[in-house]
């Protein structure tokens, strides 16, 4: 305090300072990562020397990886559109009806946002196993959409505002139906919202590790094909990977950003 | 209802249909939450009863697999050690976060928040086992933090720093810091300012006026940071195997041990159960805590 009398911008100073160690801290991995990434030896540790394409070469003609990356894409793309599909659906429903049990409805669509993805891998671990289905990448899908519908809906839900109501009104007085008025004016309305909701379940199914891990044994998503990586000890190739995988995530965020943002003005 | 009573007018025909459509654009996620995230969780915990003998063989229907969970020394440490972990990264990241979402939401001047904020959260989007991954590099004797001690004169020979919990509780806080900043700096930033700059006006310090107004208003947000991190953090499972090692183990490493090495889904359910047993009282105990603050 009586430093303060002093030296009025000493608190501000010392925010700064712990600000700046903050975002130090947070993007110290980030950086070991993508630097070393570009490391022309065989060790991604100091001293650097490159930078070289060289592991990027090689993860891109690394099987496991392609392969990972291909079931990533389509585990990430069927479990998003999915969830959008539902999530938009529910929640249409839900802001524009009125019908019993609604509260109940919107809490169970949520419920799975409250536990842990260790007990969603494991209920469709089991349960597969008791109905003597094989591991594979449907069972991630599934678990997937488990996941990241809750938020799609939850999403939806915050867009479908009075403004799209006053226009549905208008388009079902001229006589379109139901589906018309939900796919060519509500829709195309909230079309911004529905991309960002894609774009972010895209990521967290993309990145998801636990319910990937559980429920395949050949056919395996990227996280998984690193994580066993992983048990051959470090390698530039694993910075390769990771810092690819970082880049399509940031420009997945970009986009979902922008598309965001636009829609405020 | 009302139907029954007096002939069906078309105006509650139309009701009814409109009820029915709200259902109806509603039933495919519910349908899809009960069909694969309820049931199976059911299926779990029934699995959890059917126990397995010794032998590998069913053994008899009952609460066995939570006898022998309870009684084995090795899986009630795990338990503990998951509830520990789980603790101290709960209060550290909210520590640690929360100066920093606080400088955010008012030393950063207002058009150049969301770029901070943007910033903070970037690291979020690399992947999560790729995160785990860096940290091991960072910390390996060979790694970033070694070479820059060792030039520095500070210590004279490499020092394994991974593997061990503390390393596991550092990733998990490296990631919590920015979930937790995230939620603070939402709560921060809709409390209204007038009342802070009122409590100033009538003669109170800085200090007095953060603790008696902006902390208070502000405990939503640590509280919803707080949970999320306790549901993500309690059920990994990637984070302390790369970096914690075998040392230590925590409770989602020994779910996972169960299901490849010894092949005991019974006990794997068991397992996951209390996890989420575990979860939920500090759920409990939170809505307490938050029910409690507001008086």
């Amino acid at each position: 305090m009586i430093g303060r009398l002093r030296w009025p911008g000493a608190g501000t100073a010392l925010g700064a300072l712990y600000m700046a160690l903050c975002y130090g801290f947070i993007f110290l991995p980030v950086i070991v990562l993508v630097l070393f990434s570009f490391q022309s030896g065989d060790l991604p540790a100091p001293p650097f020397n490159g930078p070289s394409l060289r592991w990027y070469q090689a993860a891109f003609a690394d099987g496991r990886l392609v392969d990972g990356f291909t079931n990533s894409l389509l585990v990430g793309g069927s479990s998003s559109a999915l969830s959008v599909l539902l999530g938009f659906f529910a929640a249409y429903g839900i802001s524009r009806y009125e019908f019993p049990l609604k509260r109940a409805i919107q809490a169970i669509v949520i419920l799975p946002l409250a536990v842990s993805y260790l007990l969603i891998g494991m209920g469709l671990l089991v349960s597969a196993s008791w109905l003597g289905f094989s591991p594979s990448l449907s069972t991630v899908v599934i678990g997937h959409v488990v996941v990241n519908m809750p938020l799609a809906f939850v999403i939806c839900l915050a867009q479908l505002g009075e403004h799209q109501r006053r226009v549905e009104a208008a388009a079902r007085d001229l006589g379109a139906s139901t589906f018309r008025v939900l796919f060519s004016i509500t829709a195309p309305m909230i079309a911004p919202a529905l991309i960002a909701a894609f774009c972010l379940c895209f990521t967290l199914s993309w990145d998801e590790t636990l319910i990937a891990l559980l429920n395949t044994r050949f056919d395996v998503t990227l996280p998984v094909v690193i994580l066993s990586l992983l048990r051959g000890g470090v390698s530039p190739l694993t910075n390769a990977a990771g810092s690819f995988i970082f880049l399509c995530s940031i420009l997945l965020m970009v986009v979902v950003e922008l598309l965001l943002l636009r829609q405020r003005r | 209802m009302r139907a029954g009573v007096s002939p069906p007018t078309a105006e509650s025909r139309a009701q009814a249909r409109a009820r029915l459509a709200g259902l109806g654009f509603a039933l495919p996620a519910v349908a899809w939450i009960l069909l694969f995230f309820a049931a199976p969780i059911v299926i779990m915990a029934a699995y959890s009863l059917m126990p397995l003998g010794p032998d590998g063989r069913p053994g008899p229907l009952g609460l066995g697999a939570y006898e022998t969970f309870f009684a084995e020394s090795a899986f009630t440490a795990a338990l503990w050690n998951s509830v520990v972990t789980t603790v101290v990264v709960v209060v550290a990241s909210t520590l640690l976060a929360y100066p920093f979402a606080y400088g955010i939401a008012r030393l950063v001047p207002k058009r150049w928040r969301r770029l901070a904020l943007a910033f903070a959260i970037l690291p979020f989007w690399t992947s999560y086992v790729v995160r785990s991954y860096a940290w091991l590099l960072a910390l390996s004797p060979v790694g970033f933090i070694n070479h820059a001690l060792l030039g520095l004169h500070v210590i004279d020979h490499a020092i394994l720093f991974a593997y061990n919990p503390q390393a596991t509780e550092l990733g998990f806080v490296h990631f919590f810091i920015m979930l937790n900043a995230l939620t603070i700096y939402a709560n921060l930033v809709q409390i209204n300012p007038h009342y802070a700059m009122a409590a100033r006006d009538l003669g109170a310090s800085a200090w007095r006026c953060f603790r008696s107004i902006t902390l208070p208003l502000s405990i939503p947000g640590i509280a919803v940071g707080a949970f999320l991190t306790i549901v993500l953090c309690i059920g990994d499972f990637v984070t302390p195997q790369i970096l914690g090692g075998f040392r230590g183990l925590l409770l989602p490493q020994v779910v996972m041990m169960q299901i490849q090495r010894q092949l005991n889904l019974p006990m794997a359910s068991v397992m996951s159960l209390v996890l989420t047993l575990v979860v939920a009282l500090a759920y409990l105990a939170m809505q307490r805590w938050l029910r409690m603050a507001r008086l």
